[in-house]
């Protein structure tokens, strides 16, 4: 991806690769990872557990583990005009980064404050450690911030985290996180372990706020449900690749890999009357030794001899809907096969 | 309709936390009949992982009877007190905590046979231990025996404890949020193993989750109870009830739940509640205890006496439900409307 960067692309992941160096051997948790995410746009990035959504996600804020080696690429962050590396911040410069362009929530959420210190304090903390020390400023914007999440902000800022419930928590969260007005906000299963009502309150929030606020989003979800209601675009990542990546109604309507299409096919619907729902065969590969070629074959129900050998890239007929395959062709025959049943029952 | 095969009366189950009391369960009235595909779900805390162990024997209920093929569980002695001991069998939620790591998948699977005395001798115990794995569809069989739980993903590890569950042949299981931990391109494979399990063992399954599209799938052609905070609030077949759904706590899941199709789930229409905090267990509300959330609450009715569960009259399906507005016939016009 070597266009410029156009003005509302506000991060730019290009040919990404890490690796984490464990006793048994070098894992490939990334490969060739390469996205666009545009002002204001939520995009998915969907997989099974150890597809590496996680990986991608904390190489953008340069949290990752120790053991983690990034072998290519960069991460481009556009602020006002002015484009950086994030991977080559000093120290100083990442404090600044992380926070206040960049925030991230992650995954069960819950515990993520700390105990014995009122919300109003973990607040204020945040603010002073990023140079803002005007405590009536911050409690305004806390209030306004707490107020948008629906939650009552008197009470919730003068309260411990212990008194709140687990969706307030969240919400909570989700307003500390942008506190600093960041332009890229991380969700790691923003709604996983929460219960549906619960992730429904978070769901309608989320929306609002993006609205309000303006920023973007990047999810890392298991739940396709969660990516067709909130994402712009999808991204379908196994093995540490992206294997294809659209806007989400291409993606849910015209899948172009079998692999988006296998998650798919695995959740029962609730307005259909019978499903024809069906498994993905087989576990992800092992990182240390991946298959040969294609990293889907060994589980691919349409592979040939060329998909051991060869790797596809992404290729698409539309230029925003990329998807790496060798037998396009032989999933649109097996799609159309599953409408012709499902249109026959 | 022959005899259920369980059946639960009259319910309740609290538990004490230093002074206070947590009524967990109220008034649980179920049936389970032989053969059918039954899903309890609800959110946290409402009590169906309770209902479960109480199913399974492994927790008494502060009052209320558990029948068993006819007979009050608390009522059998000696042989046939084991035998309902071994014929309800519980899968938990967990694959990752309920198998011991330092046991290998034949120690586990061949202590509940031995014990038991299923079988006789190790022998024996190994070659039924393997026909349980190709049951459940884990091979190669001789590969899986010796190995320990860490050498098995999250999938395999929940087979192994359905195996587990099938070692002392029951005729009911319990299966509390089984799948709920593995990932989601497997988690139809291994409800569609269970499924089978029915008509390949003349098995009950009862399976338990808060996911109301699995439960759709897994209980088609059976039946769904639905329920909050302790209580049975609707019950009834699942094509019915997915399909015209009565109570409003029923209705307002099911509109909250996104889908997984853009538009359908971009355009379906939200019931907002009245409030959106879950009433605490130590302090319900009087009457329904949905009430303080219910969009159709009629006051004076709702929040004084505790709807039981019937059929309301202007029903045309059989799905029972516990709420005065839909049995009087008021909540279907305001939903309409």
């Amino acid at each position: 991806m070597s266009q410029p960067m156009n003005d509302d692309v506000v991060l730019r992941v290009d040919d990404l690769s890490i690796v984490y160096q464990t006793k048994r051997g070098n894992v490939q948790a990334t490969t060739n990872i390469s996205f666009d995410l545009k002002r204001g746009q939520a995009m998915a990035l969907i997989g099974e557990s150890g597809s590496g959504k996680t990986t991608v996600s904390l190489s953008l804020i340069r949290k990752l583990p120790k053991n983690a080696l990034i072998t290519q690429g960069q991460v481009l962050y556009q602020r006002d005009g002015n484009v950086r590396d994030v991977l080559k911040l000093s120290k100083r410069e990442l404090r600044e980064f992380r926070w206040k362009d960049c925030a991230m929530v992650f995954q069960g959420s819950q515990n993520a404050f700390n105990p014995v210190l009122k919300i109003r304090t973990q607040f204020e903390d945040t603010a002073r450690a990023h140079g803002w020390t005007d405590k009536n400023a911050v409690r305004e914007r806390a209030l306004e911030l707490l107020r948008l999440v629906r939650l009552d902000p008197e009470r919730v800022y003068e309260a411990y985290p212990h008194e709140l419930s687990g969706g307030m928590k969240q919400r909570t969260l989700l307003a500390l996180g942008v506190l600093l007005n960041p332009q890229v906000v991380i969700l790691d299963e923003p709604t996983t372990a929460l219960d549906i009502l619960t992730q429904r309150a978070i769901i309608d929030v989320l929306n609002e706020m993006q609205q309000r606020l303006n920023f973007s989003i990047i999810f890392i979800s298991h739940d396709l449900s969660l990516a067709a209601e909130m994402a712009d675009v999808v991204a379908t990542v196994y093995a540490g690749e992206i294997v294809e990546i659209g806007p989400v109604n291409d993606m849910f309507y015209d899948p172009q890999h079998p692999y988006t299409h296998g998650l798919l096919t695995s959740v029962p619907k609730l307005d259909h009357e019978q499903d024809f729902v069906s498994s993905i065969a087989g576990a992800p590969p092992n990182l240390i030794s991946p298959p040969s070629g294609c990293k889907f074959h060994p589980r691919c129900p349409y592979a040939t001899d060329k998909c051991s050998e060869d790797d596809p890239t992404l290729t698409g007929e539309k230029p925003d809907h990329l998807a790496a395959c060798w037998n396009k062709d032989a999933l649109l025959e097996a799609r159309e096969e599953i409408a012709r049943k499902e249109l026959a029952q | 309709m022959s005899e259920p095969i369980m059946r639960l009366e009259g319910i309740y189950r609290s538990f004490r936390s230093g002074r206070t009391v947590i009524p967990v369960l109220q008034d649980i009235n179920l049936d389970i009949n032989k053969l059918e595909f039954l899903c309890l779900v609800g959110e946290s805390g409402c009590g169906k992982t309770t209902t479960g162990k109480i199913l399974a024997g492994l927790l008494p209920p502060s009052d209320g009877k558990i029948y068993f093929e006819g007979r009050d569980v608390n009522d059998l002695r000696g042989n046939d007190r084991r035998r309902y001991r071994r014929s309800v069998q519980l899968i938990h939620q967990d694959p990752y905590a309920s198998l011991n790591p330092t046991q290998t998948i034949f120690d586990m699977l061949s202590f509940p046979l031995l014990h038991h005395k299923l079988v006789k001798g190790q022998k024996a115990a190994r070659k039924r231990a393997a026909e349980l794995l190709e049951l459940v569809d884990l091979t190669p069989v001789e590969d899986i025996l010796d190995k320990y739980p860490h050498e098995l993903s999250g999938g395999q590890r929940q087979r192994v404890s359905i195996a587990r569950a099938l070692t002392t042949d029951p005729s009911v299981i319990v299966a509390d949020e089984s799948v709920s931990m593995v990932d989601v391109s497997i988690r139809i494979g291994l409800l569609q193993m269970m499924m089978n399990l029915r008509d390949e063992l003349g098995v009950t399954i009862v399976f338990i989750t808060h996911d109301l599209a699995l439960a759709k799938y897994f209980s088609w052609e059976g039946r769904i109870g639905v329920m909050y905070l302790g209580r049975m609030v609707e019950v009834g077949k699942t094509q019915q009830l997915i399909a015209n759904p009565q109570h409003p706590y029923t209705r307002v899941l099911l509109s909250a739940i996104p889908e997984p199709d853009p538009e359908k789930t971009r355009t379906k229409r939200h019931i907002q509640l009245r409030s959106e905090d879950i009433p605490r267990l130590t302090e319900l509300p009087p009457g329904c205890s949905f009430h303080p959330r219910c969009p159709w609450y009629i006051e004076g009715v709702c929040d004084h006496t505790v709807p039981q569960l019937a059929v309301p009259a202007t029903s045309n399906s059989q799905v029972e439900v516990a709420c005065f507005p839909v049995q009087e016939g008021q909540a279907l016009e305001l939903y309409e409307s």
